[in-house]
């Protein structure tokens, strides 16, 4: 058996995010944390897509998460970069909970048409919630960090140096997770359910606590994005959104839980020099870059990391 | 294995490398971040109108053939260089791409955004970043009611005018109105649109009814049920801010079951269609132009050279858009020449250039401008309404009232929703 290598491999991705986060220039600083918040979406999906799932409302969650960190700051004027993504994952935990009962019964196409038709009706409240801001939605108050409010020049530091050890936590939590007898049920499942169950497991319950967990992931997410864009509408849980994080999450590939981090990454580097040399036609470079990755490395990015050693 | 790890590294660095080119640009002229819908429902009727606006106002600027007294080449004679994005993405991606307007390609102002939802969003980032950002098209008035901005402009009117514009219009036309309906698309723009037309007719007409408010979803594009229910909801008047798709859907479903016979619709942004749709109009339909501009821009010589340009070179006159994108350069251009008269001729700081902005007045192809409301940030102008009319088979607009900007338009200080319960009281 080889040494786990991912917890160092994680601990030197913070390390490097930390030390050279106050010399990037600003304008990869904002865009770098976008993906993290993507990335933590990706990461809850990843969970799901090893057992065979793919959801395509995992954008309720992301949207959640951000509509609590907006109403705490709207309702009690709470602004703490750490209280909001926890509150927007402990309240999107709580949903897919309650959701899950009825979820984790179905597979397949019904589950993902099922969990986009959730966050559809999510999207539809919204809309129809005029003292809200309807579709315009409303502003989220700048972001805190343990009740300081840091300088306009390292706020943006600030809040990145937060997502990156959020994020670094909550991937070691999950690769720790999918190393226990739960976690590494998925592959079973996906396989072969009823085998799972002759073993004595549970697959419904198995799914069950990878939704809840895949939904707290979506909500931390969606309380750092609202947090540090500073601005949230009921777009965030539009179907598209969904779509994108499905994406990513198929961009990355499954092997290993740095892989959602790095296809957000990738994602957001490939859309922000697509807005850049192709303003009327983005969407063309973008599809085009992806139709690429998918054409020669179908088992995602990560698989450029794992074909020397695995295969 | 080595040469794809190669051949990765390579593409990486070739995007990297992108952006780096842009920072290394001359200093000299001023950069100007154009931001507008390029694709999406929005780009046809608003978003492209407003970028082929914003090309042909800056080459003719920096060509110095505008009109008096915009003759000065270019801002205060610097060359203006624009810097193109496209409006659609989310939220997410234009606070994204605002960051990389104003940090990676450092424009010294950025100009544009047509949706609401952008403004509100941008508008704190701006102020984080201390960038002059010239809104030119949104609507909504939550921007200066919310908070107060420094480095923050809006050089067109807010929705609330377009609605008691609508509704003065009304009174004129239909003086013995009793019965309304509405007919909105249900996200914000269509829930505004008709709260604030609904609270203005019914100061103007205290015994008014309101029959029906239908709010389809928005790109519905199948209006039979909701035509049935206007039809049967027998309103003098029926309001609707619907756009592009949404409106030539409507129009080509409702003309022939008569409703138009029946009732006097309002069409609030009618004008970005009513070209395109000339022979399904009928006559008598109220068309809006979100203010002066279009068939209801005055008379002058800016206006002239601005319609006839624009016309030779697209080969359609320009709409509302266009004109609010250009309205919004010039007013741009007329703070910044303005500070630099104050600097003794040379080139002004960004802080010099807000202080000439605040409570400026200026003119575009579409008339007087006045930063009156929102602290001198916001602009307040006139607005006119009329109805169609075919003159020899080609659309135009007849019994045309102008409503001036102080009776359409709340003071400064006082929010929109507040002013029309109170009467319009000045």
């Amino acid at each position: 058996m080889r040494p786990d290598r991912t917890p160092w491999v994680l601990g030197a991705i913070l390390a490097v995010l930390l030390v050279v986060g106050p010399f990037a220039p600003l304008w990869v600083v904002f865009p770098v944390t976008i993906a993290i918040a993507k990335g933590l979406v990706a990461l809850g999906l990843m969970i799901l897509l090893r057992c065979g799932l793919v959801s395509f409302g995992q954008a309720l969650y992301y949207c959640i998460g951000a509509y609590t960190a907006g109403m705490l700051g709207r309702v009690f004027e709470l602004d703490g970069v750490f209280t909001l993504m926890l509150a927007g994952m402990a309240v999107a935990a709580a949903t897919a909970y309650v959701l899950g009962f009825l979820l984790a019964r179905y597979r397949g196409i019904f589950f993902g048409l099922l969990s986009l038709a959730f966050s559809m009706i999510f999207y539809g409240l919204l809309v129809k919630s005029e003292t809200l801001g309807s579709t315009d939605g409303f502003n989220v108050l700048p972001s805190t960090l343990f009740g300081i409010r840091p300088a306009d020049e390292w706020v943006r530091y600030a809040v990145l140096a937060a997502a990156s050890s959020v994020a670094f936590v909550a991937a070691l939590l999950v690769h720790r997770y999918l190393r226990t007898p739960l976690g590494s049920l998925a592959p079973a499942i996906k396989d072969n359910e009823i085998r799972v169950e002759y073993m004595g497991a549970s697959a419904r319950y198995a799914i069950h606590v990878k939704y809840v967990i895949a939904a707290a992931l979506a909500g931390l997410g969606g309380g750092l994005a609202a947090t540090t864009v500073g601005h949230i509408d009921p777009e965030m849980a539009y179907w598209t959104v969904s779509g994108e994080f499905v994406f990513i999450t198929i961009l990355a590939g499954t092997g290993n839980v740095i892989a959602p981090f790095l296809g957000a990454l990738i994602f957001e580097g490939i859309r922000n020099v697509a807005f850049a040399v192709s303003p009327n036609t983005w969407q063309m470079v973008l599809g085009g870059a992806l139709l690429a990755v998918i054409v020669f490395l179908p088992n995602g990015l990560w698989s450029l990391f794992r074909r020397g050693r695995a295969a | 294995m080595q040469r794809t790890r190669k051949l990765v590294a390579s593409i990486a660095a070739a995007a990297l490398c992108v952006p780096a080119l842009a920072v290394a640009q001359d200093a000299a002229p001023i950069k100007v971040g154009v931001v507008t819908f390029l694709s999406g429902p929005a780009a046809g009727p608003f978003g492209v109108p407003a970028r082929n606006a914003a090309e042909i106002t800056i080459e003719m600027l920096n060509g110095g053939k505008v009109p008096k007294p915009y003759d000065q080449k270019g801002f205060g004679g610097a060359r203006l260089q624009m810097v193109l994005v496209d409006e659609s993405g989310g939220t997410t991606t234009q606070v994204t791409e605002f960051r990389n307007l104003v940090q990676r390609d450092n424009v010294d102002v950025v100009i544009g955004y047509i949706s609401s939802g952008s403004c509100l969003g941008i508008a704190p980032v701006a102020e984080e970043l201390k960038t002059l950002t010239v809104f030119f098209d949104c609507g909504t008035p939550r921007i200066f009611e919310e908070r107060d901005y420094k480095y923050v402009f809006r050089t067109s009117s807010t929705a609330t005018m377009d609605s008691v514009g609508a509704a003065l219009y009304v009174k004129d036309l239909k003086p013995n109105a009793k019965v309304i309906a509405g007919l909105n698309q249900n996200y914000a723009w269509g829930q505004d649109s008709w709260g604030d037309f609904e609270l203005s007719m019914k100061q103007i007409f205290p015994k008014i009814e309101v029959a029906t408010s239908q709010m389809p979803k928005l790109f519905a594009g199948q209006y039979n049920a909701e035509i049935s229910t206007l039809l049967n909801a027998k309103a003098d008047v029926i309001h609707s801010s619907f756009w592009d798709g949404d409106l030539e859907a409507f129009i080509l479903q409702a003309g022939p079951r008569g409703l138009f016979k029946r009732s006097v619709v309002v069409l609030t942004t009618g004008e970005t269609a009513m070209y395109k749709l000339a022979d399904k109009i009928p006559d008598g339909v109220v068309i809006g132009a979100r203010g002066p501009y279009g068939p209801y821009a005055p008379d002058n010589e800016l206006n002239k050279w601005y319609s006839a340009t624009f016309q030779d070179r697209y080969n359609v006159p320009p709409n509302y858009a266009a004109y609010q994108m250009t309205q919004a350069i010039l007013g741009t251009k007329a703070a910044w020449e303005k500070a630099q008269a104050a600097n003794g001729g040379k080139r002004p700081s960004i802080d010099q250039v807000i202080a000439a902005f605040e409570r400026l007045t200026f003119t575009g192809p579409g008339g007087e401008v006045r930063m009156a409301i929102g602290k001198g940030h916001q602009a307040i102008t006139e607005t006119a309404y009329g109805v169609t009319k075919k003159v020899g088979g080609k659309m135009t607009v007849a019994n045309v009232k102008r409503y001036p900007a102080e009776t359409v338009n709340p003071p400064d200080g006082v929010k929109a929703a507040d002013w029309i319960k109170n009467g319009f009281k000045k």
